[in-house]
């Protein structure tokens, strides 16, 4: 029989359609390969026996014509949704036994259109981090180098190293500052963060409220579009989602880009880039300009102070929504002598160093004193990257930029440093500031054959050019690399 | 900043040492907004419920929870500001007010500290001295109305050595309504509590109830030389009623004066009130000030209300306490001390509509705030649970204006309704009390009277004072059931007068 991991959920989802093999089918197959790659560290808690349930569930709707968008696909969920009965824990010790009694608004959309969960995946505490290694977990290991551990990147790392293991057809992600695109682009899979509204935050832990964003990591750039499909939609228990209809994505992948105008910003050819990724950009130019695209050098003048505004603002909110951990109510309490001493031993033991990290510098940023000078300074610089997108939109309909200054490091190499770890985030956080779509696909290998990949960015609520952007892309790097499954006994 | 550019009046000015000092009072008001169900979830807010029984997800601060603003808390502080004559202000957003305690889940309360809802406004109220003499009106700056979520309840004495917590109360719709430093008394600061109370009754926004806390004030209090320099102030906390306002403001502002005049100089804190000792005490210095850290909620969008909204609101505004006292003293000729009393709130002007409605407008109001106000309060009951409506006491008037009581009558009537007898009718019927006005009837007592008395009846055309020793006699013989105006005219013309 054919290995049933090797499937797209694209090819997965029509072969069930077909009749080829069951859900059960899939959802065994993935599950066995799940048991076999636990070196890899992908999920935090697993849920097999409830997936063998829900797809053979899955399997009895389908007999009786009852088909949702993802019917039967078994998939993996970041650890930051809450899911009704099954643990979350944000990659948090603080969180630890946290078993939610609801379910995320996006998981919650996904199960109704036929998602069979296999468990939750591993990720940076609370979503803060670029390398997976500040997970209370454990790293996660990037499925492309045996010999040297490697990061997945972050923070949806475990997502990412899943999809590109064949652990599952697709997972949920979340992206703050570049946590899906910049995990896509370590380890050779598709990630989207939709425009800023698209998915309902309602029930996904908060790390950074006004950049937060739900969005998938898949093989493909058409398994990116279906999920996103099955996970976006107005909610109105969040108050920042967008009333408007999901389009149908899927069909966007299929859409030529001739005469679209692709912008290439001058200021992401930024010092110290290795060379390799340089040379991919100017391939992906080559490419789009074959598939009859139009190549217009712009320029977003205030790039360069996106990251500092972004690691500003970020933490700022982050130590607000991260108040409400205090060992009161739930998750993790380490009891002290009187109220603020249980506070601080429950934070002190509960947090890790990077989460302690943020929220300092959140604290110390809206403190009186420096408030204006930090985070409404940043809030300035916000309004500024924002102009600078609408600018550019008069010239272009898309943006092509590479995802990440650099291909998947060594574990332990960044860890130390962290403004060197915040620089992965150079070319993602720009996105989120402006609220706007972008998508990473893997677009090649740098020298020592690991996966490198190229984003697409695009005007608010148009994932549609986004995708046909992408798939153009994709056909034209025709990247169909895998990582060896060297981690299974 | 604040500045006081009244000076008070010198009745008011407080004697020290070193000579007369002034009080400068400003207030923070906390109004719960009347609504069913909270600022940010849809929990109840009913009041007294089992603890912890009216919590939602979001209030209990669960992990990925989202507020959702409750609109019609939105339309009652819209109203509110529109019955303090303020400026509404048509985009305002909501912070996070960071600090931590065992109350507050989410780690922080959702307020609006920079963009408020409404803006500046004024009211004027109408103090009432010791005596009870209303004072000249004194008009009052608003500085400002925000809505903000209220935190749980810290349940301290169930057990020695914890604390509990109820949130039932987390996440209900305040308001809060700063005025400017206007005041110079204590019966003025509690004459504004007051005025505020009818205006939120009024418009159905709060009900006003100090003894639940869901009204409740911050009093802010310095002392200066009689129009000099402003001193500093203290802010004392949540203070429940009317009466520990004013002790509050009292003792405040003489232990102000004793600091400034033996040399001190007054820190600036937030300060305690004990209503069992009728002092205040610190609470926390000025150092111990928490930082907020306000910012601005990244998980609410910023308020955009339409004019035309606000405008439609307006149109739709209930009559306000002022407008209802201008009303009665030009509709119903009351003096302006009667029109005040009965419209301190809604309640008593609805009573008093309802009785003089079709009736002698100054009778009505005697009976509605001598007998009735009268007998609840020396029962200690609220107009909303007094034993006789607005309908009884208006038929009980009809009583007399029809002749079928005389006034005095309606006295012993009114005490037998009150304490549950039934109505004026059943009570008149039981007891036999109705007035007789036959003339012939009324005609025979009299001749016995004056048959009886003769030596009086001829005094009396020398000394007509006599009547009333002739109309008591026939009172007397009538159990006081005999017409007065029948008898009086019987009288006159049989003694000849």
């Amino acid at each position: 029989m054919t290995d049933l991991t090797k499937y797209t959920l694209n090819d997965a989802l029509d072969a069930m359609n077909k009749g080829e093999f069951t859900s059960e089918e899939l959802t065994t197959a993935h599950i066995k390969a799940c048991e076999n790659a636990t070196k890899l560290n992908v999920f935090i808690t697993s849920s097999f026996e409830h997936a063998l349930e829900a797809a053979k569930n899955s399997d009895k709707r389908r007999a009786k014509g009852n088909i949702g968008l993802i019917e039967g696909a078994p998939l993996g969920v970041k650890d930051l949704f809450c899911t009704a009965g099954v643990k979350t824990t944000a990659g948090s010790k603080i969180l630890d036994q946290f078993e939610p009694t609801y379910e995320s608004s996006v998981t919650s959309n996904m199960n109704s259109q036929g998602m069979v969960m296999l468990g939750k995946l591993n990720l940076d505490e609370f979503a803060m981090g670029s390398s997976n290694e500040t997970s209370a977990y454990g790293p996660v290991i990037n499925p492309w180098k045996k010999d040297e551990k490697l990061v997945p990147g972050g923070s949806s790392g475990g997502s990412a190293a899943a999809v590109a293991a064949d652990l599952c057809l697709g997972a949920t992600a979340t992206d703050t500052g570049g946590s899906i695109r910049q995990p896509a682009s370590f380890t050779g899979t598709v990630g989207i963060k939709p425009t800023y509204g698209r998915c309902s935050r309602w029930g996904t832990v908060a790390f950074a409220s006004s950049l937060d964003q739900a969005g998938p990591i898949a093989k493909t750039v058409k398994d990116a579009a279906i999920l996103l499909q099955s996970m976006a939609g107005y909610d109105e228990k969040d108050s920042t989602s967008l009333n408007i209809p999901v389009p149908n994505w899927k069909t966007s992948c299929d859409k030529s880009i001739k005469g679209q105008k692709i912008g290439i910003p001058k200021e992401y050819m930024i010092d110290g880039m290795p060379r390799d990724i340089q040379l991919l950009w100017d391939q992906g130019i080559e490419w789009l300009k074959d598939s009859g695209a139009e190549i217009i050098p712009i320029s977003l003048p205030h790039t360069k102070y996106a990251l500092p505004a972004y690691y500003v603002v970020a933490p700022a909110e982050a130590s607000s929504n991260l108040a409400r951990y205090d060992g009161m109510r739930y998750g993790l309490r380490a009891e002290g002598s009187d109220l603020n001493d249980t506070y601080s031993r429950t934070r002190t033991m509960g947090f890790g160093d990077e989460v302690k990290r943020r929220i300092m510098i959140g604290t110390y940023v809206l403190s009186a004193g420096y408030y204006d000078a930090y985070y409404l300074r940043a809030q300035k610089v916000r309004a500024r990257i924002v102009e600078d997108f609408e600018n550019a939109w008069h010239k272009c309909d898309t943006i092509l930029t590479p995802t990440a200054p650099s291909a998947p490091f060594t574990l332990g190499r960044k860890v130390v440093d962290p403004v060197e770890m915040y620089l992965n985030d150079i070319f993602t956080v720009t996105t989120n500031l402006a609220g706007l779509p972008g998508i990473s696909i893997p677009a090649g290998l740098n020298q020592d054959g690991l996966p490198l990949g190229l984003q697409v960015i695009g005007k608010a609520l148009d994932e549609d050019n986004v995708f046909a952007t992408a798939s153009a892309l994709e056909r034209a790097a025709n990247f169909n690399l895998k990582p060896k499954k060297w981690w299974i006994e | 900043m604040f500045t006081a550019e009244r000076v008070a009046d010198a009745k008011d000015w407080i004697k020290g040492e070193t000579g007369d000092w002034e009080v400068i009072i400003g207030l923070e008001v906390h109004a719960q907004v009347s609504s069913n169900s909270k600022l940010f979830s849809g929990s109840s807010t009913e009041y007294g419920s089992e603890p912890n029984s009216q919590v939602s997800l979001v209030d209990a601060g669960m992990p990925g929870m989202l507020p959702v603003v409750n609109e019609y808390c939105i339309e009652q502080a819209i109203k509110t500001g529109l019955g303090l004559n303020a400026k509404i202000n048509l985009y305002s957003r909501f912070d996070r007010k960071n600090y931590f305690y065992v109350d507050l889940p989410q780690g922080y309360q959702i307020s609006q500290f920079e963009h408020p809802i409404v803006g500046e406004g004024n009211i004027e109220i109408l103090p009432i001295d010791s005596d009870g003499n209303t004072l000249d009106p004194v008009s009052v700056g608003i500085e400002r109305l925000h809505l903000e979520q209220d935190a749980g309840k810290s349940v301290h004495d169930l057990s020695p050595d914890e604390t509990y917590v109820d949130l039932n109360r987390c996440g209900v719709a305040l308001m809060e309504i700063v005025s400017k430093p206007d005041m110079r008394s204590p019966e003025e600061a509690s004459a504004y509590v007051d005025k505020l109370r009818g205006i939120v009754r009024a418009l159905g926004t709060c009900d006003g109830d100090m003894e639940k806390g869901n009204l409740r004030a911050d009093v802010n209090v310095s002392v200066r030389k009689p129009g000099g320099e402003l001193g500093t102030r203290c802010e004392i906390k949540n203070v429940n009623s009317m009466r520990f306002i004013r002790q509050a403001i009292n003792y405040e502002a003489r232990r102000h004066i004793e600091i400034l005049e033996s040399g001190g100089s007054i820190d600036q804190e937030t300060r305690l009130f004990d209503s069992l000792k009728g002092e205040t005490r610190t609470m926390r210095s000025k150092e111990d000030a928490h930082d907020y850290r306000y910012f601005p909620d990244p998980d609410l969008l910023p308020l955009n209300i339409e004019q035309s909204y606000v405008d439609d609101l307006k149109a739709k505004l209930p009559e306000l306490p002022d407008a209802i006292k201008s009303r009665f003293m030009d509709d119903y000729k009351l003096s302006e001390y009667d029109a005040r009393i009965l419209t301190a709130d809604k309640i008593k002007s609805d009573f008093y509509e309802i009785v003089a409605n079709g009736r002698d407008a100054k009778i009505a109001a005697n009976w509605t705030m001598g007998d009735l106000f009268g007998a609840l309060n020396k029962s200690g009951l609220d107009l909303n649970a007094t034993p006789v409506s607005a309908k009884m006491l208006g038929e009980l008037i009809d009583r007399i204006s029809d002749n079928t009581i005389s006034g005095k009558i309606a006295k012993s009537v009114f005490e037998r309704m009150f304490n549950g007898e039934g109505n004026a009718d059943e009570i008149i019927e039981a007891q036999g009390l109705k007035q007789v006005t036959d003339v012939g009837a009324i005609s025979v007592i009299v001749d016995e009277v004056i048959a009886n008395n003769k030596d009086q009846a001829q005094k009396a055309v020398a000394n007509p004072k006599l009547l009333g020793f002739f109309v008591g006699q026939v009172m007397k013989a009538t159990q006081g059931k005999a017409n007065p105006q029948v008898v009086n005219k019987l009288l006159r013309e049989k003694l000849g007068l």
